[in-house]
């Protein structure tokens, strides 16, 4: 720093960020390769659904991760910006208006938008449990009143479109699935870019100071009142956007789009992955998607299966899946690895075990309950008869021991990784 | 007039079911700081577990175990899950009884299927009370209102004048005191957790077979049993029992009433093509807008008068 500076001037020096260009750029990529490796129709649809929801998840953690507002009525952004999205490609293959398809999320975004301020004003006004209940009612009222008018909501049966209309840009029809992705993966990659950044602006480091200390930040003089509705009205936006995506992916909107199931998924996404860190809800709709695509393919018992996981992180990983990542991350470069992945093998096996026997209890109730009597049902590829006593005694006997063993693992794991972290914090005093 | 005395009969016994739900809801709040979101799923299992237990040995029975073994459950879920969740924060708690809810409706889908059950009115209460106007009273709905009113009798008798119910009060407002002074605080929590899972089984015992038992039914019920106890004001049981009713009332009078703002209009001659958004706001009737109407008044309360009917702090 070779000139003096001035006073109040502010040496500008900004080292061109490498690290961030390829992270990003090798993302892109990654989303652009990815069709080419997974070709089969199915993959195309789950990736697309993973898209939109990444979005949708990011969306709920603005309030949630940042603001520190647990929203209980999140979809109702979502699904009205989806039901204004799927009359846009109705009125564009009427001739109304002109607009392209790609734009159409855009639509929604902007009436997420404006219902989020219309309804956010109230609704932010206090923070915590009022907040959550006034999310909820918001949302009941919505969902109750969009069986009431038809005309707008379709009633059950919802509102269809088709997305190939308008004019085709540079050969675009959005007829294919392939294109579709492409569409989704560019609105993920613009919003997940803007929506990181806002975290870097004055009014993102605003809202985690209303997060943590809404008190504090009133008397530096800020309304906190306001950096919440802010910050509510902007992730009604992407939520919106999230909506307008799932119209032209699925060309039909229902009631349930607004309804407190797709709110609570919002949420079990964005806290599975980890509300804490920016990237832990897009692990969160990874692994949210997948349940709800590929494992309800599999058994009728998913929601159970993933309603165990959900409370299994609150009770035992509140971060979720990034805060467990990130820790090991610090634990495996301070080299204290080597300690732990006995135990973690252990836990993993016993679990494992015992996985294998709830699967099995849970597959033939649902058989039972379904035919009434039993009958064959297959888990993990094992054909077995639940009407039988054998395969209930066994299951039994495995949950048993798997969940005693699974025990003890666990409680080993405790010790060894509490010894830990005391060494670290030791360490670096 | 025969409507309106009717509707006032049947509002009451909705309202008091609800207080039965949501008295339960209230204190384990303003105790725990913890918004039960499973609340209203130990109504749901109180209902299916009187279902099963009356095809077994009957009715009568049910009224009593199918209470007492919601309210065991309630205690483990306090002991086991919520008490371990309580060091993560509320965030965390909140989470956790949502996430319960959730499993339970799982569970039940699990083991009764997904269709509503065979849950009836037993024989001996499926006659008629009396005739107002040449419209029958079922003896069941008398029935609904002395449970819950000898409910709510004994609740008030036990947190007023027992030394627990005075205990429980005092930790109400001054937990730390009254660990102090040498009571158990986190067994109280349990105490009062699995209580006000006894109340919403027995809310689920008497109203499975009034309403209808299906998987369905916590979700719907619990909905109307947060807008109740933020009416109301968190906290305040006076104030919950106020709002049931209210409740109550304005649901069974809004579903018998068919009036509409075209027809409040219509003498002035003014009128809406039908099939546009317009005249379906237009001809929308109070009948079919009742499943708004409670949220609408939740919103407004919370917008005009934040602490709710008789609460004592700002929710």
């Amino acid at each position: 720093m070779s000139a003096a500076l001035k006073s109040g001037e502010v040496p500008k020096f900004r080292p061109t960020n490498v690290g961030r260009y390829a992270l990003w750029g090798g993302f892109a990529l990654v989303l652009a390769a990815l069709p080419l490796v997974f070709k089969q129709g199915f993959a195309i649809t789950i990736m697309s659904q993973m898209g939109i929801f990444i979005i949708a998840a990011l969306s709920y953690n603005m309030l949630l991760g940042q603001t520190g507002l647990l929203s209980f009525g999140h979809a109702v952004y979502s699904g009205l910006g989806a039901y204004f999205a799927i009359h846009t490609l109705n009125w564009i293959a009427a001739g109304k208006i002109l607009l392209p398809v790609a734009l159409v999320p855009l639509v929604g975004g902007l009436v997420g938008l404006v219902f989020a301020i219309l309804f956010g004003y109230i609704t932010t006004k206090k923070a915590g449990t009022t907040f959550a209940m006034i999310t909820l009612g918001i949302g009941e009222m919505v969902f109750a009143a969009s069986l009431i008018f038809p005309s707008f909501f379709g009633g059950e049966g919802g509102i269809s479109a088709n997305r190939v209309v308008g004019e085709p840009f540079l050969g675009l029809t959005y007829g294919p699935a392939v294109q579709v992705y492409y569409l989704i993966a560019t609105w993920t990659l613009v919003a997940m870019i803007a929506m990181l950044a806002l975290t870097q602006t004055p009014l993102g480091r605003l809202a985690n100071a209303v997060r943590d200390n809404p008190e504090r930040v009133e008397f530096i003089g800020y309304n906190t009142h306001m950096v919440r509705f802010m910050m509510f009205a902007l992730s009604g936006f992407f939520a919106g956007i999230a909506g307008g995506l799932s119209a032209i992916n699925f060309e039909i909107v229902s009631a349930e789009s607004v309804g407190a199931q797709r709110s609570g998924g919002m949420l079990v996404a964005a806290y599975i992955g980890g509300v804490g860190v920016f990237f832990g809800p897009v692990i969160g709709a990874i692994i949210f998607t997948f349940f709800v695509v590929a494992i309800s393919n599999m058994t009728k018992a998913w929601l159970l299966y993933l309603g165990l996981f959900f409370v299994a992180i609150v009770m035992v990983a509140p971060g979720g899946i990034a805060s467990v990542v990130l820790m090991n991350l610090r634990v495996w470069k301070a080299g204290f690895m080597n300690w732990l992945w006995k135990p973690y093998a252990a836990v993993l096996a016993t679990g494992l075990i015992a996985l294998v026997g709830f699967v099995m209890v849970v597959e033939m109730t649902y058989k039972i309950s379904d035919s009434g009597t039993g009958g064959k049902v297959s888990v993990f590829g094992v054909q077995i008869d639940a009407g039988t006593q054998t395969p209930w005694i066994v299951a039994a006997v495995v949950l048993t021991i798997g969940g005693f063993l699974y025990r003890r693992a666990w409680l080993a794991l405790k010790r060894k990784w509490d010894e830990i972290q005391v060494l670290l914090q030791t360490r670096s005093l | 007039m025969e409507f309106f005395l009717v509707s006032l009969l049947n509002g009451v016994t909705y309202g008091l079911l609800l207080f039965m739900l949501s008295s339960g809801l209230t204190l384990i709040f303003s105790m725990m700081g913890v918004l039960n979101f499973a609340h209203a799923s130990f109504y749901m299992l109180g209902a299916y577990f009187a279902y099963q237990i009356s095809t077994k040995i009957g009715f009568w029975p049910a009224l009593v175990i199918a209470p007492l073994v919601v309210g065991a459950i309630g205690m483990l879920v306090e002991r086991f899950g919520l008490r371990q969740v309580h060091k993560h924060g509320q965030v965390a708690e909140l989470l956790f009884t949502f996430g319960l809810a959730y499993l339970i409706e799982e569970a039940v889908h699990l083991v009764w299927g997904r269709s509503a059950v065979d849950y009836r009115v037993p024989e001996d209460l499926s006659g008629t009370l009396f005739t107002v106007y040449g419209t029958a009273f079922p003896e069941y709905r008398g029935f609904m209102m002395l449970v819950s009113i000898l409910m709510l009798a004994s609740i008030y008798l036990v947190l007023t004048r027992t030394r627990i119910g005075l205990v429980i009060q005092a930790a109400l407002t001054h937990p730390e005191t009254v660990e102090a002074l040498g009571h158990n605080v986190p067994r109280i929590f349990m105490l009062v957790f699995g209580g006000g899972s006894v109340l919403a089984g027995l809310a689920g015992v008497i109203g499975g077979n009034a309403f209808v038992t299906e998987p369905g039914m916590a979700l719907s019920l619990g909905a109307i049993v947060f807008v109740v106890v933020v009416l109301g004001g968190l906290g305040s049981l006076t104030g919950a029992f106020i709002a049931s009713l209210l409740i109550g009332l304005l649901q069974t009078f809004a579903v018998g009433f068919d009036g509409s703002l075209g027809k409040l209009f219509a003498p002035f001659g003014i009128s809406f093509a039908s099939g546009t958004f317009a005249s379906e706001i237009w001809s929308l009737t109070i009948s079919s807008a009742a499943p708004v109407l409670p949220y609408a008044l939740m919103v407004l309360m919370l917008v005009f008068r934040p602490r709710g009917l008789l609460g004592t702090r700002d929710v």
